[in-house]
């Protein structure tokens, strides 16, 4: 028992934060594990319309934004890594854009759905189903980008730079996975139940 | 034992100056990790408290047939009250907080990974439980219907939706539950996060103290399950505010859904609440042998395999629904798996006491009640699940009878055992070990008349959640052993809770290592400084303590 005082050692892949993230993810999944369970049993189910194949069309702009809005995610991180903020700055700021331009997008379909088609999460089965799966996707994309959001003025004014880019990284984390949820969510939704 | 007792008053537990708003800002804003514990440890037995008079009062109503002290609706109510109290604001907090307090002391580290995230996690579980509790006084709602929530711990769906659940205890049960599960949540990602990452040199996955692995095994499982209970929750939510038909039979919704829902989280919920039973056991059994755990390795493998299976077994609560024949036997045969890795963990148990040289302290009596209270509590379940014996003894109270075996007789006991064993460490000071044998023989007798009994109570036909019973029926001697029961449990705690008073008004000091132990936690002071370690230890075996007592034969040239 004799080492100098020193705080434990961190392995340099499996960090806390590394860790941690890792941990609150797996728990998120489960989470929305019970709104895709409940999407997939009731697909065909509601007692009365309108059906998702009158309805939804496959989000193509929305996704276009999600989807590459990780790859932005990650050349932020990376820039940030090698110090050039500038860079950072933009990628960030082009993942921020990606991001609100999918939420736009949801909101859009949600207008259409609700004014245009009547469908509200009261109305049957799939609008219950369908408002609670893809809203809580969208409002963890909203969390995602509040987090990206104050991530970018910090690089904007300068207090976040290459010393917190593992932090930084671990924001995008959160971003993928949001992301990858949203691949399972067009799965569900858009594809198998219509 | 030699060197039990000091005579010196450890520094940290001289009393400070401070005054008592000073040391109220201090506990409040902590997020020490050992403080946090203590408070999760000390809220539990509030809400102990709190669930025990619940359970007095409906084993009063019980006492006697055609009882007329409660109402019907209060009886609902006090059970519905009851078993979310204990399982959500006694079990979860307890464990969490033992997990919280021991977990950076056993693997050398000066604190959780995510302190504050820490303190956030236990602020919400108080929160959770003052909500749930606040249904008392402010759910009298828009119909004027019902105080507390009625609806039973597992408020099935539709019963708990908007038609058959006027007004809004209901919605005091969901926010209260909901709200706590945060703060599990929370605190099993801190736990997994600091197993995973903070462990000080030299210790090794394969040199976790037992309670470690099993706490980690523990975290998991909450993530799995509790994230599961918080959506069922919010869509029985949305189901109620915002007109959605989750749960709703008139628009195609689905009766059993919510069963299906609630226990893939609840199944995985008893192992959360029994595998730190375990955890306890397997570091006090080893220390009052004198020996080495029994088959480390088995042990781990045991609990992650009782984890794993945990997944697999949850319609075993919905027999009587009709599952169907394919669905029943799976879940039938999945549950009986279950008592291959338990029984393993019991030979273990059972081989580490065997030609030990067994000191018979107030930790070991409990951990020894343990381990044939939970036996007989795997074998009645091993009936259970059974599907065709289900059918008949499903919702009777032999099922009460086994599910109370498994949380008292192996939960509770050996809380009370860990309470013994650590109290030393994290105040300084012993618990009286003669109120420790009447708290234990107290509690060990009552909670034979109260429980052991209820199997017969179920067999001869007695529903469970039955507010009072007529008197030919045959039941009345056994319901009168079991109210009888439970007054010797309450006297039992009211011990305990004498003797922690005893331990501040007549100290015995401690000293930092009083059981002549051998995991981490021993080896600094009684109560640990906040930062735990001066220096950071470094291990070489599974016994670091050992080793530093017996250079000559140290553990690590055997393993």
């Amino acid at each position: 028992m004799t080492q100098p005082l020193a705080l434990p050692m961190e392995p340099a892949t499996w960090n806390r934060g590394r860790v941690g993230m890792a941990c609150l993810i797996f728990g998120e999944s489960t989470f929305f594990s019970v709104f895709v369970v409940a999407y997939l049993f009731y697909i065909g189910k509601s007692a009365s319309g309108p059906q998702p194949s009158d309805v939804l069309e496959f989000p193509v702009f929305a996704t276009v934004c999600l989807l590459s809005s990780s790859a932005t995610a990650g050349l932020a991180v990376k820039a940030l890594t090698q110090s050039n903020t500038v860079r950072a700055g933009l990628a960030l700021a082009l993942t921020v854009g990606l991001g609100a331009g999918f939420l736009g997008a949801t909101a859009n379909e949600w207008f259409g759905l609700i004014y245009g088609h009547g469908l509200t999460i009261g109305t049957n089965l799939f609008g219950t189903t369908f408002y609670s799966l893809v809203g809580f996707h969208a409002a963890h994309v909203g969390l995602g980008l509040l987090m990206l959001t104050l991530v970018l003025g910090g690089v904007l004014g300068g207090k976040v730079g290459a010393g917190d880019s593992e932090r930084v990284e671990m924001v995008t984390w959160y971003w993928h996975f949001v992301d990858a949820v949203w691949i399972v969510v067009l799965t569900t939704v858009y594809v198998v139940g219509v | 034992m030699s060197a039990s007792t000091e005579t010196r008053v450890p520094e940290a537990a001289k009393r400070t100056t401070a005054g008592w708003s000073q040391s109220l800002h201090d506990w409040v804003t902590t997020v020490d990790h050992k403080r946090l514990g203590i408070l999760y440890i000390a809220a539990g037995f509030f809400f102990l408290v709190i669930g025990g008079v619940e359970a007095i009062l409906m084993r009063a109503q019980l006492a006697v047939p055609a009882n007329t002290l409660l109402e019907p609706q209060e009886f609902n109510r006090l059970f519905t009250m009851h078993g979310t109290t204990m399982v959500f604001l006694v079990g979860m907090p307890i464990i969490t907080g033992f997990g919280n307090y021991l977990i950076p002391l056993m693997i050398g580290a000066r604190d959780m990974a995510f302190p504050r995230l820490n303190a956030w996690g236990f602020w919400m579980f108080l929160l959770g439980g003052i909500v749930l509790y606040m249904s008392y006084f402010a759910s009298m709602g828009l119909y004027g219907a019902g105080t507390a929530p009625d609806v039973g711990w597992f408020a099935y769906a539709p019963l708990a939706g908007k038609a058959f659940s006027r007004g809004n205890a209901t919605d005091y049960w969901i926010l209260g539950i909901l709200i706590s599960g945060f703060g599990s949540v929370s605190g099993a990602i801190n736990m997994v996060t600091t197993t995973l990452t903070m462990r000080c040199p030299g210790m090794k996955m394969n040199r976790l103290p037992l309670f470690v692995w099993m706490m980690l095994v523990v975290s998991f499982l909450i993530l799995l399950a509790l994230p599961v209970l918080t959506g069922a929750q919010v869509m029985l939510l949305f189901d109620r505010f915002m007109g959605a038909h989750f749960f709703d039979t008139q628009a195609g919704g689905d009766a059993v859904l919510w069963q299906h829902f609630f226990w893939f989280f609840g199944h995985p919920e008893v192992y959360i609440l029994m595998i730190p039973g375990f955890a306890y056991a397997s570091e006090i059994i080893p220390v009052f042998s004198r020996k080495v755990i029994f088959g480390y390795s088995f042990m781990v493998a045991a609990t992650i395999a009782i984890g794993l299976v945990a997944v697999g077994v949850w319609a075993h609560h919905m027999f009587t629904v009709g599952l169907g024949k394919g669905l029943s036997v799976w879940f039938a045969v999945m549950t009986m798996i279950v008592g291959i890795p338990t029984g393993i963990k019991l030979f273990n148990w059972i081989a580490t006491l065997y030609g030990g040289k067994i000191l018979l302290r107030t930790p070991m009596l409990f951990c020894i009640g343990f381990i044939g209270q939970f036996l007989v509590a795997g074998l009645s379940g091993i009936l259970l699940s059974g599907a065709p014996l289900n059918w008949q003894l499903s919702d009777s109270y032999f099922v009460v009878a086994h599910f109370h075996y498994v949380l008292i007789g192996g939960l509770v006991f050996t809380i009370f055992g860990a309470c013994y064993y650590w109290f030393p460490k994290m105040t300084g000071r012993m618990l009286s070990e003669r109120l420790g044998r009447w708290h234990f023989w107290l509690f060990f007798v009552g909670f034979h008349l109260t429980f052991t009994t209820m199997h017969v109570q179920g067999v001869l036909g007695m529903p469970r959640r039955i507010y009072t019973y007529p008197a030919e029926r045959g039941w009345e001697v056994w319901n009168a052993i079991s109210s009888s029961g439970a007054i010797l449990q309450a006297l039992g705690v009211a011990v305990f809770l004498f003797a922690l008073v005893q331990a501040f008004r007549r100290p015995q000091w401690a000293g930092p290592d009083p059981w002549n132990a051998w995991t981490l936690e021993w080896s600094t002071s009684s109560p640990p400084p906040a930062y735990n370690f001066l220096t950071i230890p470094e291990v070489r075996s599974r016994r670091p303590l050992w080793d530093l007592k017996h250079p000559d034969d140290p553990d690590w040239e055997h393993e």
